[in-house]
């Protein structure tokens, strides 16, 4: 009830921006809506944008259910991007079958050992995951800075700092002219939900994200816990790159990230963990930046208003969070006064 | 005894938090002179009536007087201008800072402080009440029961004449209870009111002048003391006839258990907080573990879970030594622990998640493979829930939510479920009301048939003289004496407690 209505607020709020702009708000609305569905071309761009979304989402969910605060889904993407990248540039003429799933499973392991650091640091010297997992997403950006203007650059782009495109061996199929990435996300949904929810690794993350001091009276090795999960988390982070990598840009770049990394936290958070709300989410918020991107053609307006359409939209959302959570403490603790 | 305006009077009130009615038409009149005890069961509404008095929830409908005079508290600062102080269980002062300075801060509106006539004023009040504290001394420094006086001394400070002590004596030694009371009748001689909530029917038989009995939210009766005996307000308070005494089933002590030999832990900050305790359990027996709050007992029952590392000593059990092993391995041999912290909550279970998740904790990895079955556990749940007749919606139903009582049930539940060789129990009756502790006294006693060994950490001695063959007494890490159940007495038990050690006697350690 109460997201509805800041989803409401939201939108009257912008109208508002958007009549002092000049512009009609119900014009502007419909055609962020059509520019996100408004046609099959819309609809599977929407789909692409949601793709590395929801993979992301579901790798932070992960550490965020034991509350690990992972906010290194970034570098994690770019990590994997890299070193499937690597294997892309290096074996162009490898069997295409070959080749992609050497991709994947090296975007998986470059994702991985970006979260493995932060997760063993955490472990053997208790430091904090937050600022680490964030720092490191510096160094994977300025990483892949170096190789474009560096070693990586490509002779024949004319001096024009770009690492050269993937063969078309490494680059993923389409299926139905969406990239498969699509069908790899609904796999990892249902096996995420699976995994999360009936499996013993599932529950004991549940446990000590909920308290640490539980899980250590109930046998459960915390290290080890915390180490698989972050690698979990990012390998799917990894992969969410590889896929970005090989089937959106053709190459690697710098903006081959371009802040998933950080909207998957709001997707996954919006979803409160939950895989299968993760996709609805991220469609929607795919949808949002579609819609809005549209919109900056259709009526030649700014890109910065389209982003504080987006913003408001958001601000409103992730707002309202804190009255619902807010107002269920306060149940709960008068529930527990009254009955105690 | 001014007899004639009530300080309190509470007429018809009623307040429900959505569909639970919590206080439904409560009365209740307090006379200034007067010590007035709250007795009743979890649940029965004692807490929200004091919390209205004291101006944390304003009720739906009825009127409170105080001093003969109507009033509407829309928050705690209302009551406390009306003359109202509360103690709290948990003690709202800055602990590193000193008594005085606690009693200054959010008082003086000004910028400067005279710390001369606030000090004159407080010696005033304690000579008035015959308090005795140093304020000079910091908060962090001083025992529960010295903080407890600092809370008082704040709010006469404040200039109440009404005092509200919600169970003020939990975690006191009897001493401790002992300056408290007299502090009480010192107030009570001044024409102050009181209210007196505990939970312990020698207390409240000992101190109250009128006991008001509230079941399920009402208001039952009002009685004299002297008209009245524990038998007969147990009843009153549970609506039948309760039996007050513990069971103890006469049994052979079986072969020894456990035996904790020299064991000493140190904390996160490196400080001894066990220093060299040796003791021994048998098949059958009931250990009971006495001391203030904080004095290790904590540290023993991690120790011997394994949750905690130890520095040195052994712990032999069955014959082996455990110490290094991981809890999971000590789970595996049968030792199993219930630890019932001040928050409930804090270890041992899941409050978001519901009594089948919390059920698997101990056993989940027993399971084959990677998936969990959960079909078995949530069978069991419904045994557990009929058994001990735990009141939840749904099985399903996050725990969190729950009354105390039955969070501290499921806990009980699942490890009497695990059919342990050692039972572990840490203040398993914690915080409530006499039918659930007589129905967790007997399952220890079913427990004590079996030939279960159980380390029964404890913080009514009452209970613990009746329950236990032997018990131990610690203070601060160290053990300061051993006695018979038979042999010990409140009063031995609380010097010890309070740190008068006294020899072993060696025949009782086998």
């Amino acid at each position: 009830m109460i997201r509805i209505s800041s989803i409401v607020f939201a939108l009257l709020l912008v109208a508002i921006f958007i009549a002092l702009l000049g512009l009609n708000p119900m014009g502007v609305y419909s055609s962020m809506l059509k520019g996100a569905f408004g046609s099959a071309y819309s609809i599977r761009e929407t789909i692409i944008k949601a793709i590395p979304l929801a993979i992301t989402a579901l790798g932070i969910s992960v550490a965020f259910k034991m509350q690990f605060w992972n906010i290194g889904g970034e570098g994690q993407i770019i990590m994997g991007a890299f070193l499937s990248s690597y294997f892309a540039l290096r074996f162009p003429e490898l069997n295409s079958f070959l080749l992609l799933s050497i991709m994947a499973l090296a975007g998986i392991i470059g994702g991985a050992i970006w979260a493995y650091i932060p997760a063993i640091l955490k472990c053997k010297y208790g430091t904090n995951e937050t600022i680490v997992t964030l720092m490191m997403n510096y160094i994977a950006l300025k990483f892949i800075t170096y190789l474009q203007y560096g070693p990586w650059k490509d002779p024949n782009a004319q001096g024009f700092p770009k690492i050269s495109n993937f063969s078309e061996n490494a680059i993923l199929p389409d299926v139905f002219g969406i990239n498969i990435g699509w069908i790899i996300t609904i796999v990892l949904i249902i096996f995420m939900y699976i995994f999360m929810n009936y499996t013993k690794k599932g529950y004991e993350i549940a446990v000590l994200g909920e308290s640490e001091k539980t899980a250590l009276y109930a046998g459960i090795n915390i290290k080890s816990t915390i180490v698989i999960s972050m690698l979990l988390s990012g390998g799917l982070c990894g992969l969410a790159g590889m896929i970005q990598a090989s089937a959106v840009s053709n190459t690697l770049s710098v903006q081959v990230s371009g802040g998933i990394g950080y909207t998957a936290i709001i997707v996954a958070w919006l979803s409160n963990l939950s895989s299968p709300l993760i996709l609805m989410v991220s469609i929607l918020f795919a949808a949002l930046l579609e819609g809005g991107s549209f919109i900056q053609t259709a009526f030649g307006i700014p890109e910065s208003v389209a982003s504080i359409i987006q913003a408001s939209i958001l601000f409103f959302v992730l707002g309202s969070e804190f009255f619902i959570k807010y107002k269920l403490v306060k149940n709960n603790t008068s529930t527990l006064k009254e009955v105690a | 005894m001014e007899k004639n305006i009530p300080y309190i009077q509470v007429e018809d009130i009623t307040k429900a938090f959505g569909k639970v009615i919590a206080n439904n038409n409560v009365n209740l009149t307090v006379y200034g002179g007067e010590i007035h005890s709250l007795l009743g069961e979890n649940g029965a509404g004692k807490s929200t009536l004091v919390n209205m008095l004291s101006g944390v929830y304003t009720p739906d409908s009825g009127s409170i007087y105080i001093h003969g005079k109507k009033i509407n508290f829309t928050s705690p600062k209302d009551a406390i201008n009306s003359g109202i102080g509360m103690i709290y269980q948990h003690f709202k002062l800055v602990d590193n800072m000193s008594a005085e300075e606690n009693m200054i801060i959010g008082q003086n509106t000004g910028i400067f402080v005279n710390k001369k006539k606030i000090r004159n004023k407080l010696f005033d009040i304690c000579s008035k009440y015959g308090i005795d504290i140093d304020l000079k001394k910091k908060i962090c420094n001083m025992s529960v029961g010295e903080k407890q006086i600092v809370e008082i001394l704040k709010v006469l400070y404040r200039g109440a004449d009404i005092l509200i002590l919600d169970e003020p004596t939990t975690v006191f030694t009897p001493q401790e209870a002992e300056k408290l009371f007299n502090i009480m009748f010192k107030m009570k001689e001044n024409g102050c009111a009181i209210i007196f909530i505990s939970h312990k029917m020698d207390e409240v038989m000992k101190v109250s002048d009128r006991i008001t009995i509230l079941r399920k939210g009402e208001t039952i009766e009002t009685v004299n003391k002297y008209e009245t005996s524990p038998e007969k307000l147990a009843e009153l308070m549970v609506g039948k006839q309760v039996n007050l005494s513990i069971k103890r089933s006469k049994i052979d002590m079986g072969e020894e258990i456990i035996k904790v030999n020299n064991l000493t832990v140190k904390n996160e900050e490196a400080i001894e907080v066990i220093k060299g305790v040796t003791f021994n359990i048998h098949r059958g027996e009931v250990l009971g573990i006495a001391g203030i709050a904080g004095s290790g007992q904590k540290e023993i029952c991690e120790a011997i879970t394994g949750i905690q590392a130890i520095e040195q000593g052994e712990i032999i059990f069955q014959g082996e030594n455990i110490v290094g092993k991981t809890p999971r391995e000590i789970i595996k041999k049968g030792v199993s622990m219930s630890f019932v912290p001040e928050d409930r909550l804090g270890m041992g279970l899941v409050g978001a998640m519901d009594m089948v998740d919390n059920l698997l904790l101990k056993s989940y990895h027993n399971e084959k493979g990677v998936l969990l079955n959960k079909k078995p556990t949530a069978k069991r749940a419904k045994e557990i829930k009929e058994n001990l007749s735990i009141l939840t919606p749904d099985i399903h139903y996050p725990i969190k939510n729950l009354s105390g009582g039955n969070i501290q049930k499921i806990l009980l539940g699942r490890e009497l479920d695990s059919n342990p060789n050692l039972l572990i129990m840490a203040y398993p009756v914690r915080g409530l009301d006499i039918n659930t502790c007589y129905t967790i006294y007997n399952l220890i006693d079913d427990e004590r048939k079996k030939g279960v060994a159980i380390l029964y950490i404890g913080e009514d001695l009452d209970a613990l003289m009746q329950l236990c063959d032997r018990i131990l007494v610690i203070c601060d890490g160290k053990i300061t004496g051993e006695l018979k159940a038979s042999e010990a007495t409140k009063e031995k038990i609380g010097l010890l407690m309070g740190g008068k050690s006294e020899e072993r006697e060696e025949s009782s350690v086998v």
